[in-house]
């Protein structure tokens, strides 16, 4: 998020789920689109099947590979130097589209520069991947009328995440490839509200709308509007530093609502101590998670089935959900639990119900400004930025000029992940989202048939690594880092290449987090779960 | 019968459907046919989402740790302690010694006003949710 906002001025996927249908090339990196956002999936699968072309980067022959024009198969974290390759190819072969450059965006001396370091041979050298290889995926992004880049969490859990992104929005531009009709850098958002939880503020630096809590004339307005004084001004810890913080002893107490960090966060084993560090821990939650298990109190929170409210998918739409049945026991809504402390704590809080927290969304966030439930409840949903309640909507960004006026070119060069493999630790275990289970499970877990079709956890190995270290399918191995250790069992297929091993942490049976590396991008501090060495064996 | 609209609780596509239910209880799901999202099509795990609704593991009642076990409480005695913690905390140690995560999984209203509650009442900006990851 942070690389795209950087670049464009919005960290949001600039186009629609509608457009798919439209594009005539997606660029799909870091995304197991089939199995994280399983309806997308399909649309790009009936977009190919009707003459659409489509490049696919990953190291593991994931279920889109069957679909794709060209699969590369790049080495573990070296997507920078892939893109950066990818554009050395378009400029030296004058594919560029210098008009759009020249009219709509900034810095690209510079982006020349770097990536006229990045020649296919030095590129082949760092990634694996064939100059001729290289060459055809660069033709044909370049080339394509409508291309749509599509990254997910394969690109921002790096310890380079930002600059990965960066580097995607540098080809975009380079190309004209953005804010166009099907043609634009989209980020797919992993969890149903991620997007909403990012607008509303539910980040360290920002109110709603991404209006800077460190902006004098910003913090007048929620001010005013809040009728408090003295908001602090300076951006508060992200949660890899909260953690880091509590680890110390200078947090001491935590509210988590709706979250599993003890499963979901990487080196769990250090996010156990923190947590236990904590004088104080709040989780609000519909089950009791592990992390619930280790708090002071927990307060029983309604489900989605069983509340009112809104919220933003991936490409900006906001919709609104009824409540069907009441909660379970005295569990309550997240909202009346919150309005309860306010009124508690002499903030004023007397909402009949989330219609009326939304009226103060609209008032203070111009992007929702005219996202109300009136409308929401007589259409489907609203695309922001919406100012208005006379305006649309908005279906695709950055269609004259940027959010921010002009695009910035933010070249990166390649840096190596934060831990490779040695002669000790000979492997990269990467994980995922498999189809049938989701995030740590609290929920698809209880769902019979998700669990009969996707019940325990699995690590894929190559059939070529497997057989020097004597593991056949279903044998229980071991897995260390040097964090930690889990065992579970092997998956013997060429779905990975040789070196790397594959598993998902939506079980908590085996927790996969014991072994990732808490080590994080320095700008996101997104941290590095998508690589860490390990050595596996055989259990006898 | 009835058929009320909501949003699948899982990934962030959106999909829209309608939950079913009879006599107080979910007991299925239809796709909305006309939303541009999903246009009446769902994933397995958004045909199955309703299942965990009635799971007979969802909390029920406020639990509060007494001499280092969760026991049932009531909601005024786990507000009271929630608030006289914290505030005790703020004004012992800074505001900066408070962390609230909010959620990817619950809505934009609640969002929201979590984050007020943190920013107006604790005056901290440690704020953050699982987006990162
Ligand atoms: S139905 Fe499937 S694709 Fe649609 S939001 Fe739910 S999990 Fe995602």
């Amino acid at each position: 998020m942070a690389g795209l906002a950087a670049a464009f001025g919005s960290g949001a996927m600039t186009n629609s789920i509608n457009e798919f249908d439209d594009a005539d090339l997606f660029f799909i990196i870091g995304s197991n689109t089939t199995a994280q956002h399983p309806l997308i999936g399909s649309r790009i699968i009936n977009a190919v099947e009707r003459g659409s072309k489509l490049i696919l980067f990953d190291p593991r022959e994931i279920p889109l590979a069957q679909f794709a024009t060209l699969h590369l198969r790049q080495n573990f974290g070296t997507d920078v130097a892939l893109l950066n390759g990818i554009m050395n190819i378009i400029i030296q072969e004058d594919l560029h589209d210098r008009l759009y450059v020249e009219g709509r965006t900034e810095g690209f001396e510079e982006l020349k520069k770097l990536v006229g370091r990045y020649t296919p041979k030095v590129v082949e050298q760092i990634t694996g991947i064939r100059s001729s290889e290289l060459y055809r995926a660069a033709v044909m992004y370049a080339q394509a009328d409508k291309a749509m880049i599509i990254y997910a969490m394969g690109i921002t859990q790096h310890v380079t995440g930002t600059d990965n992104v960066k580097t995607l929005a540098n080809l975009a531009m380079l190309t004209g490839h953005v804010g166009r009709p099907s043609t634009g850098v989209n980020p797919l958002r992993g969890q149903n509200n991620v997007q909403g939880a990012c607008d509303m503020g539910g980040l360290p630096g920002v109110f709603t709308g991404y209006q800077r809590v460190g902006d004098p004339a910003a913090v007048k307005k929620f001010e005013d509007a809040w009728s408090v004084s003295g908001l602090n001004t300076k951006g508060g810890l992200t949660i890899t530093g909260m953690m880091e913080a509590a680890h110390k002893g200078t947090l001491k107490a935590m509210y988590i609502m709706g979250e599993n960090p003890l499963v979901s966060d990487p080196d769990i084993t250090h996010v156990e101590q923190a947590l236990s560090n904590l004088d104080f821990l709040v989780v609000q939650d519909i089950f009791l998670s592990d992390t619930a298990a280790l708090a002071d109190v927990v307060l029983p929170a309604a489900s989605f089935a069983e509340k009112e409210g809104t919220y933003s998918n991936t490409e900006r739409r906001v919709q609104l959900a009824r409540a069907a049945v009441p909660p379970p026991g005295q569990a309550r809504s997240d909202w009346e639990i919150i309005a309860g402390l306010c009124s508690r704590l002499g903030l004023a809080a007397d909402y009949r119900g989330p219609a009326d927290i939304m009226k103060e969304i609209n008032a203070l966030t111009p992007s929702y400004g005219g996202i109300t439930y009136s409308r929401l409840s007589a259409g489907h949903g609203l695309q922001w930025p919406c100012p208005n309640v006379d305006h649309p909507g908005t279906v695709f960004l950055h269609r004259e000029q940027f959010t921010k006026g002009k695009g910035s070119f933010l070249p990166c060069e390649f840096k190596p992940a934060a831990e490779t493999p040695d002669d000790e630790y000979d492997f990269t275990l990467t994980t995922g989202r498999i189809y049938f289970q989701y995030h740590t499970g609290t929920m698809t877990r209880r769902i019979d048939l998700l669990e009969r079709e996707a019940p325990e956890p699995l690590v894929e190995i190559n059939p070529e690594d497997a057989k020097k270290l004597g593991i056949r399918s279903n044998d229980l191995v071991e897995l260390e880092s040097r964090r930690g250790s889990i065992q579970l069992k092997a998956e013997v297929t060429p779905r990975v290449p040789k070196r790397v091993l594959f598993t998902t942490f939506h079980f908590r049976e085996a927790p996969v987090n014991r072994l990732t590396n808490s080590a994080f991008d320095p700008v996101a501090e997104i941290p590095e779960l998508k690589g860490c060495s390990v050595k596996i064996r055989r259990c006898s | 019968m009835a058929r009320i609209p909501t949003i699948c609780p899982f990934c962030g596509c959106g999909c829209s459907f309608y939950l079913v239910v009879h006599d107080g209880q979910v007991t299925g799901v239809e796709p909305s046919p006309d939303n541009p999202v999903n246009k009446g099509m769902l994933c397995a795990k958004g045909w199955n989402s309703y299942e965990f609704v009635h799971s007979p593991d969802r909390l029920k009642v406020p639990l509060i740790r007494k001499n280092g076990e969760l026991v049932e409480g009531t909601w005024d005695e786990a507000l009271d302690l929630v608030c006289s913690r914290l505030i005790g905390i703020r004004d012992s140690s800074g505001p900066d010694a408070l962390g609230f995560l909010c959620s990817a999984k619950v809505s934009n209203e609640e969002n929201y006003l979590f984050m007020k509650l943190a920013r107006v009442v604790f005056k901290t900006n440690n704020v953050d949710h699982c987006a990162r990851l």
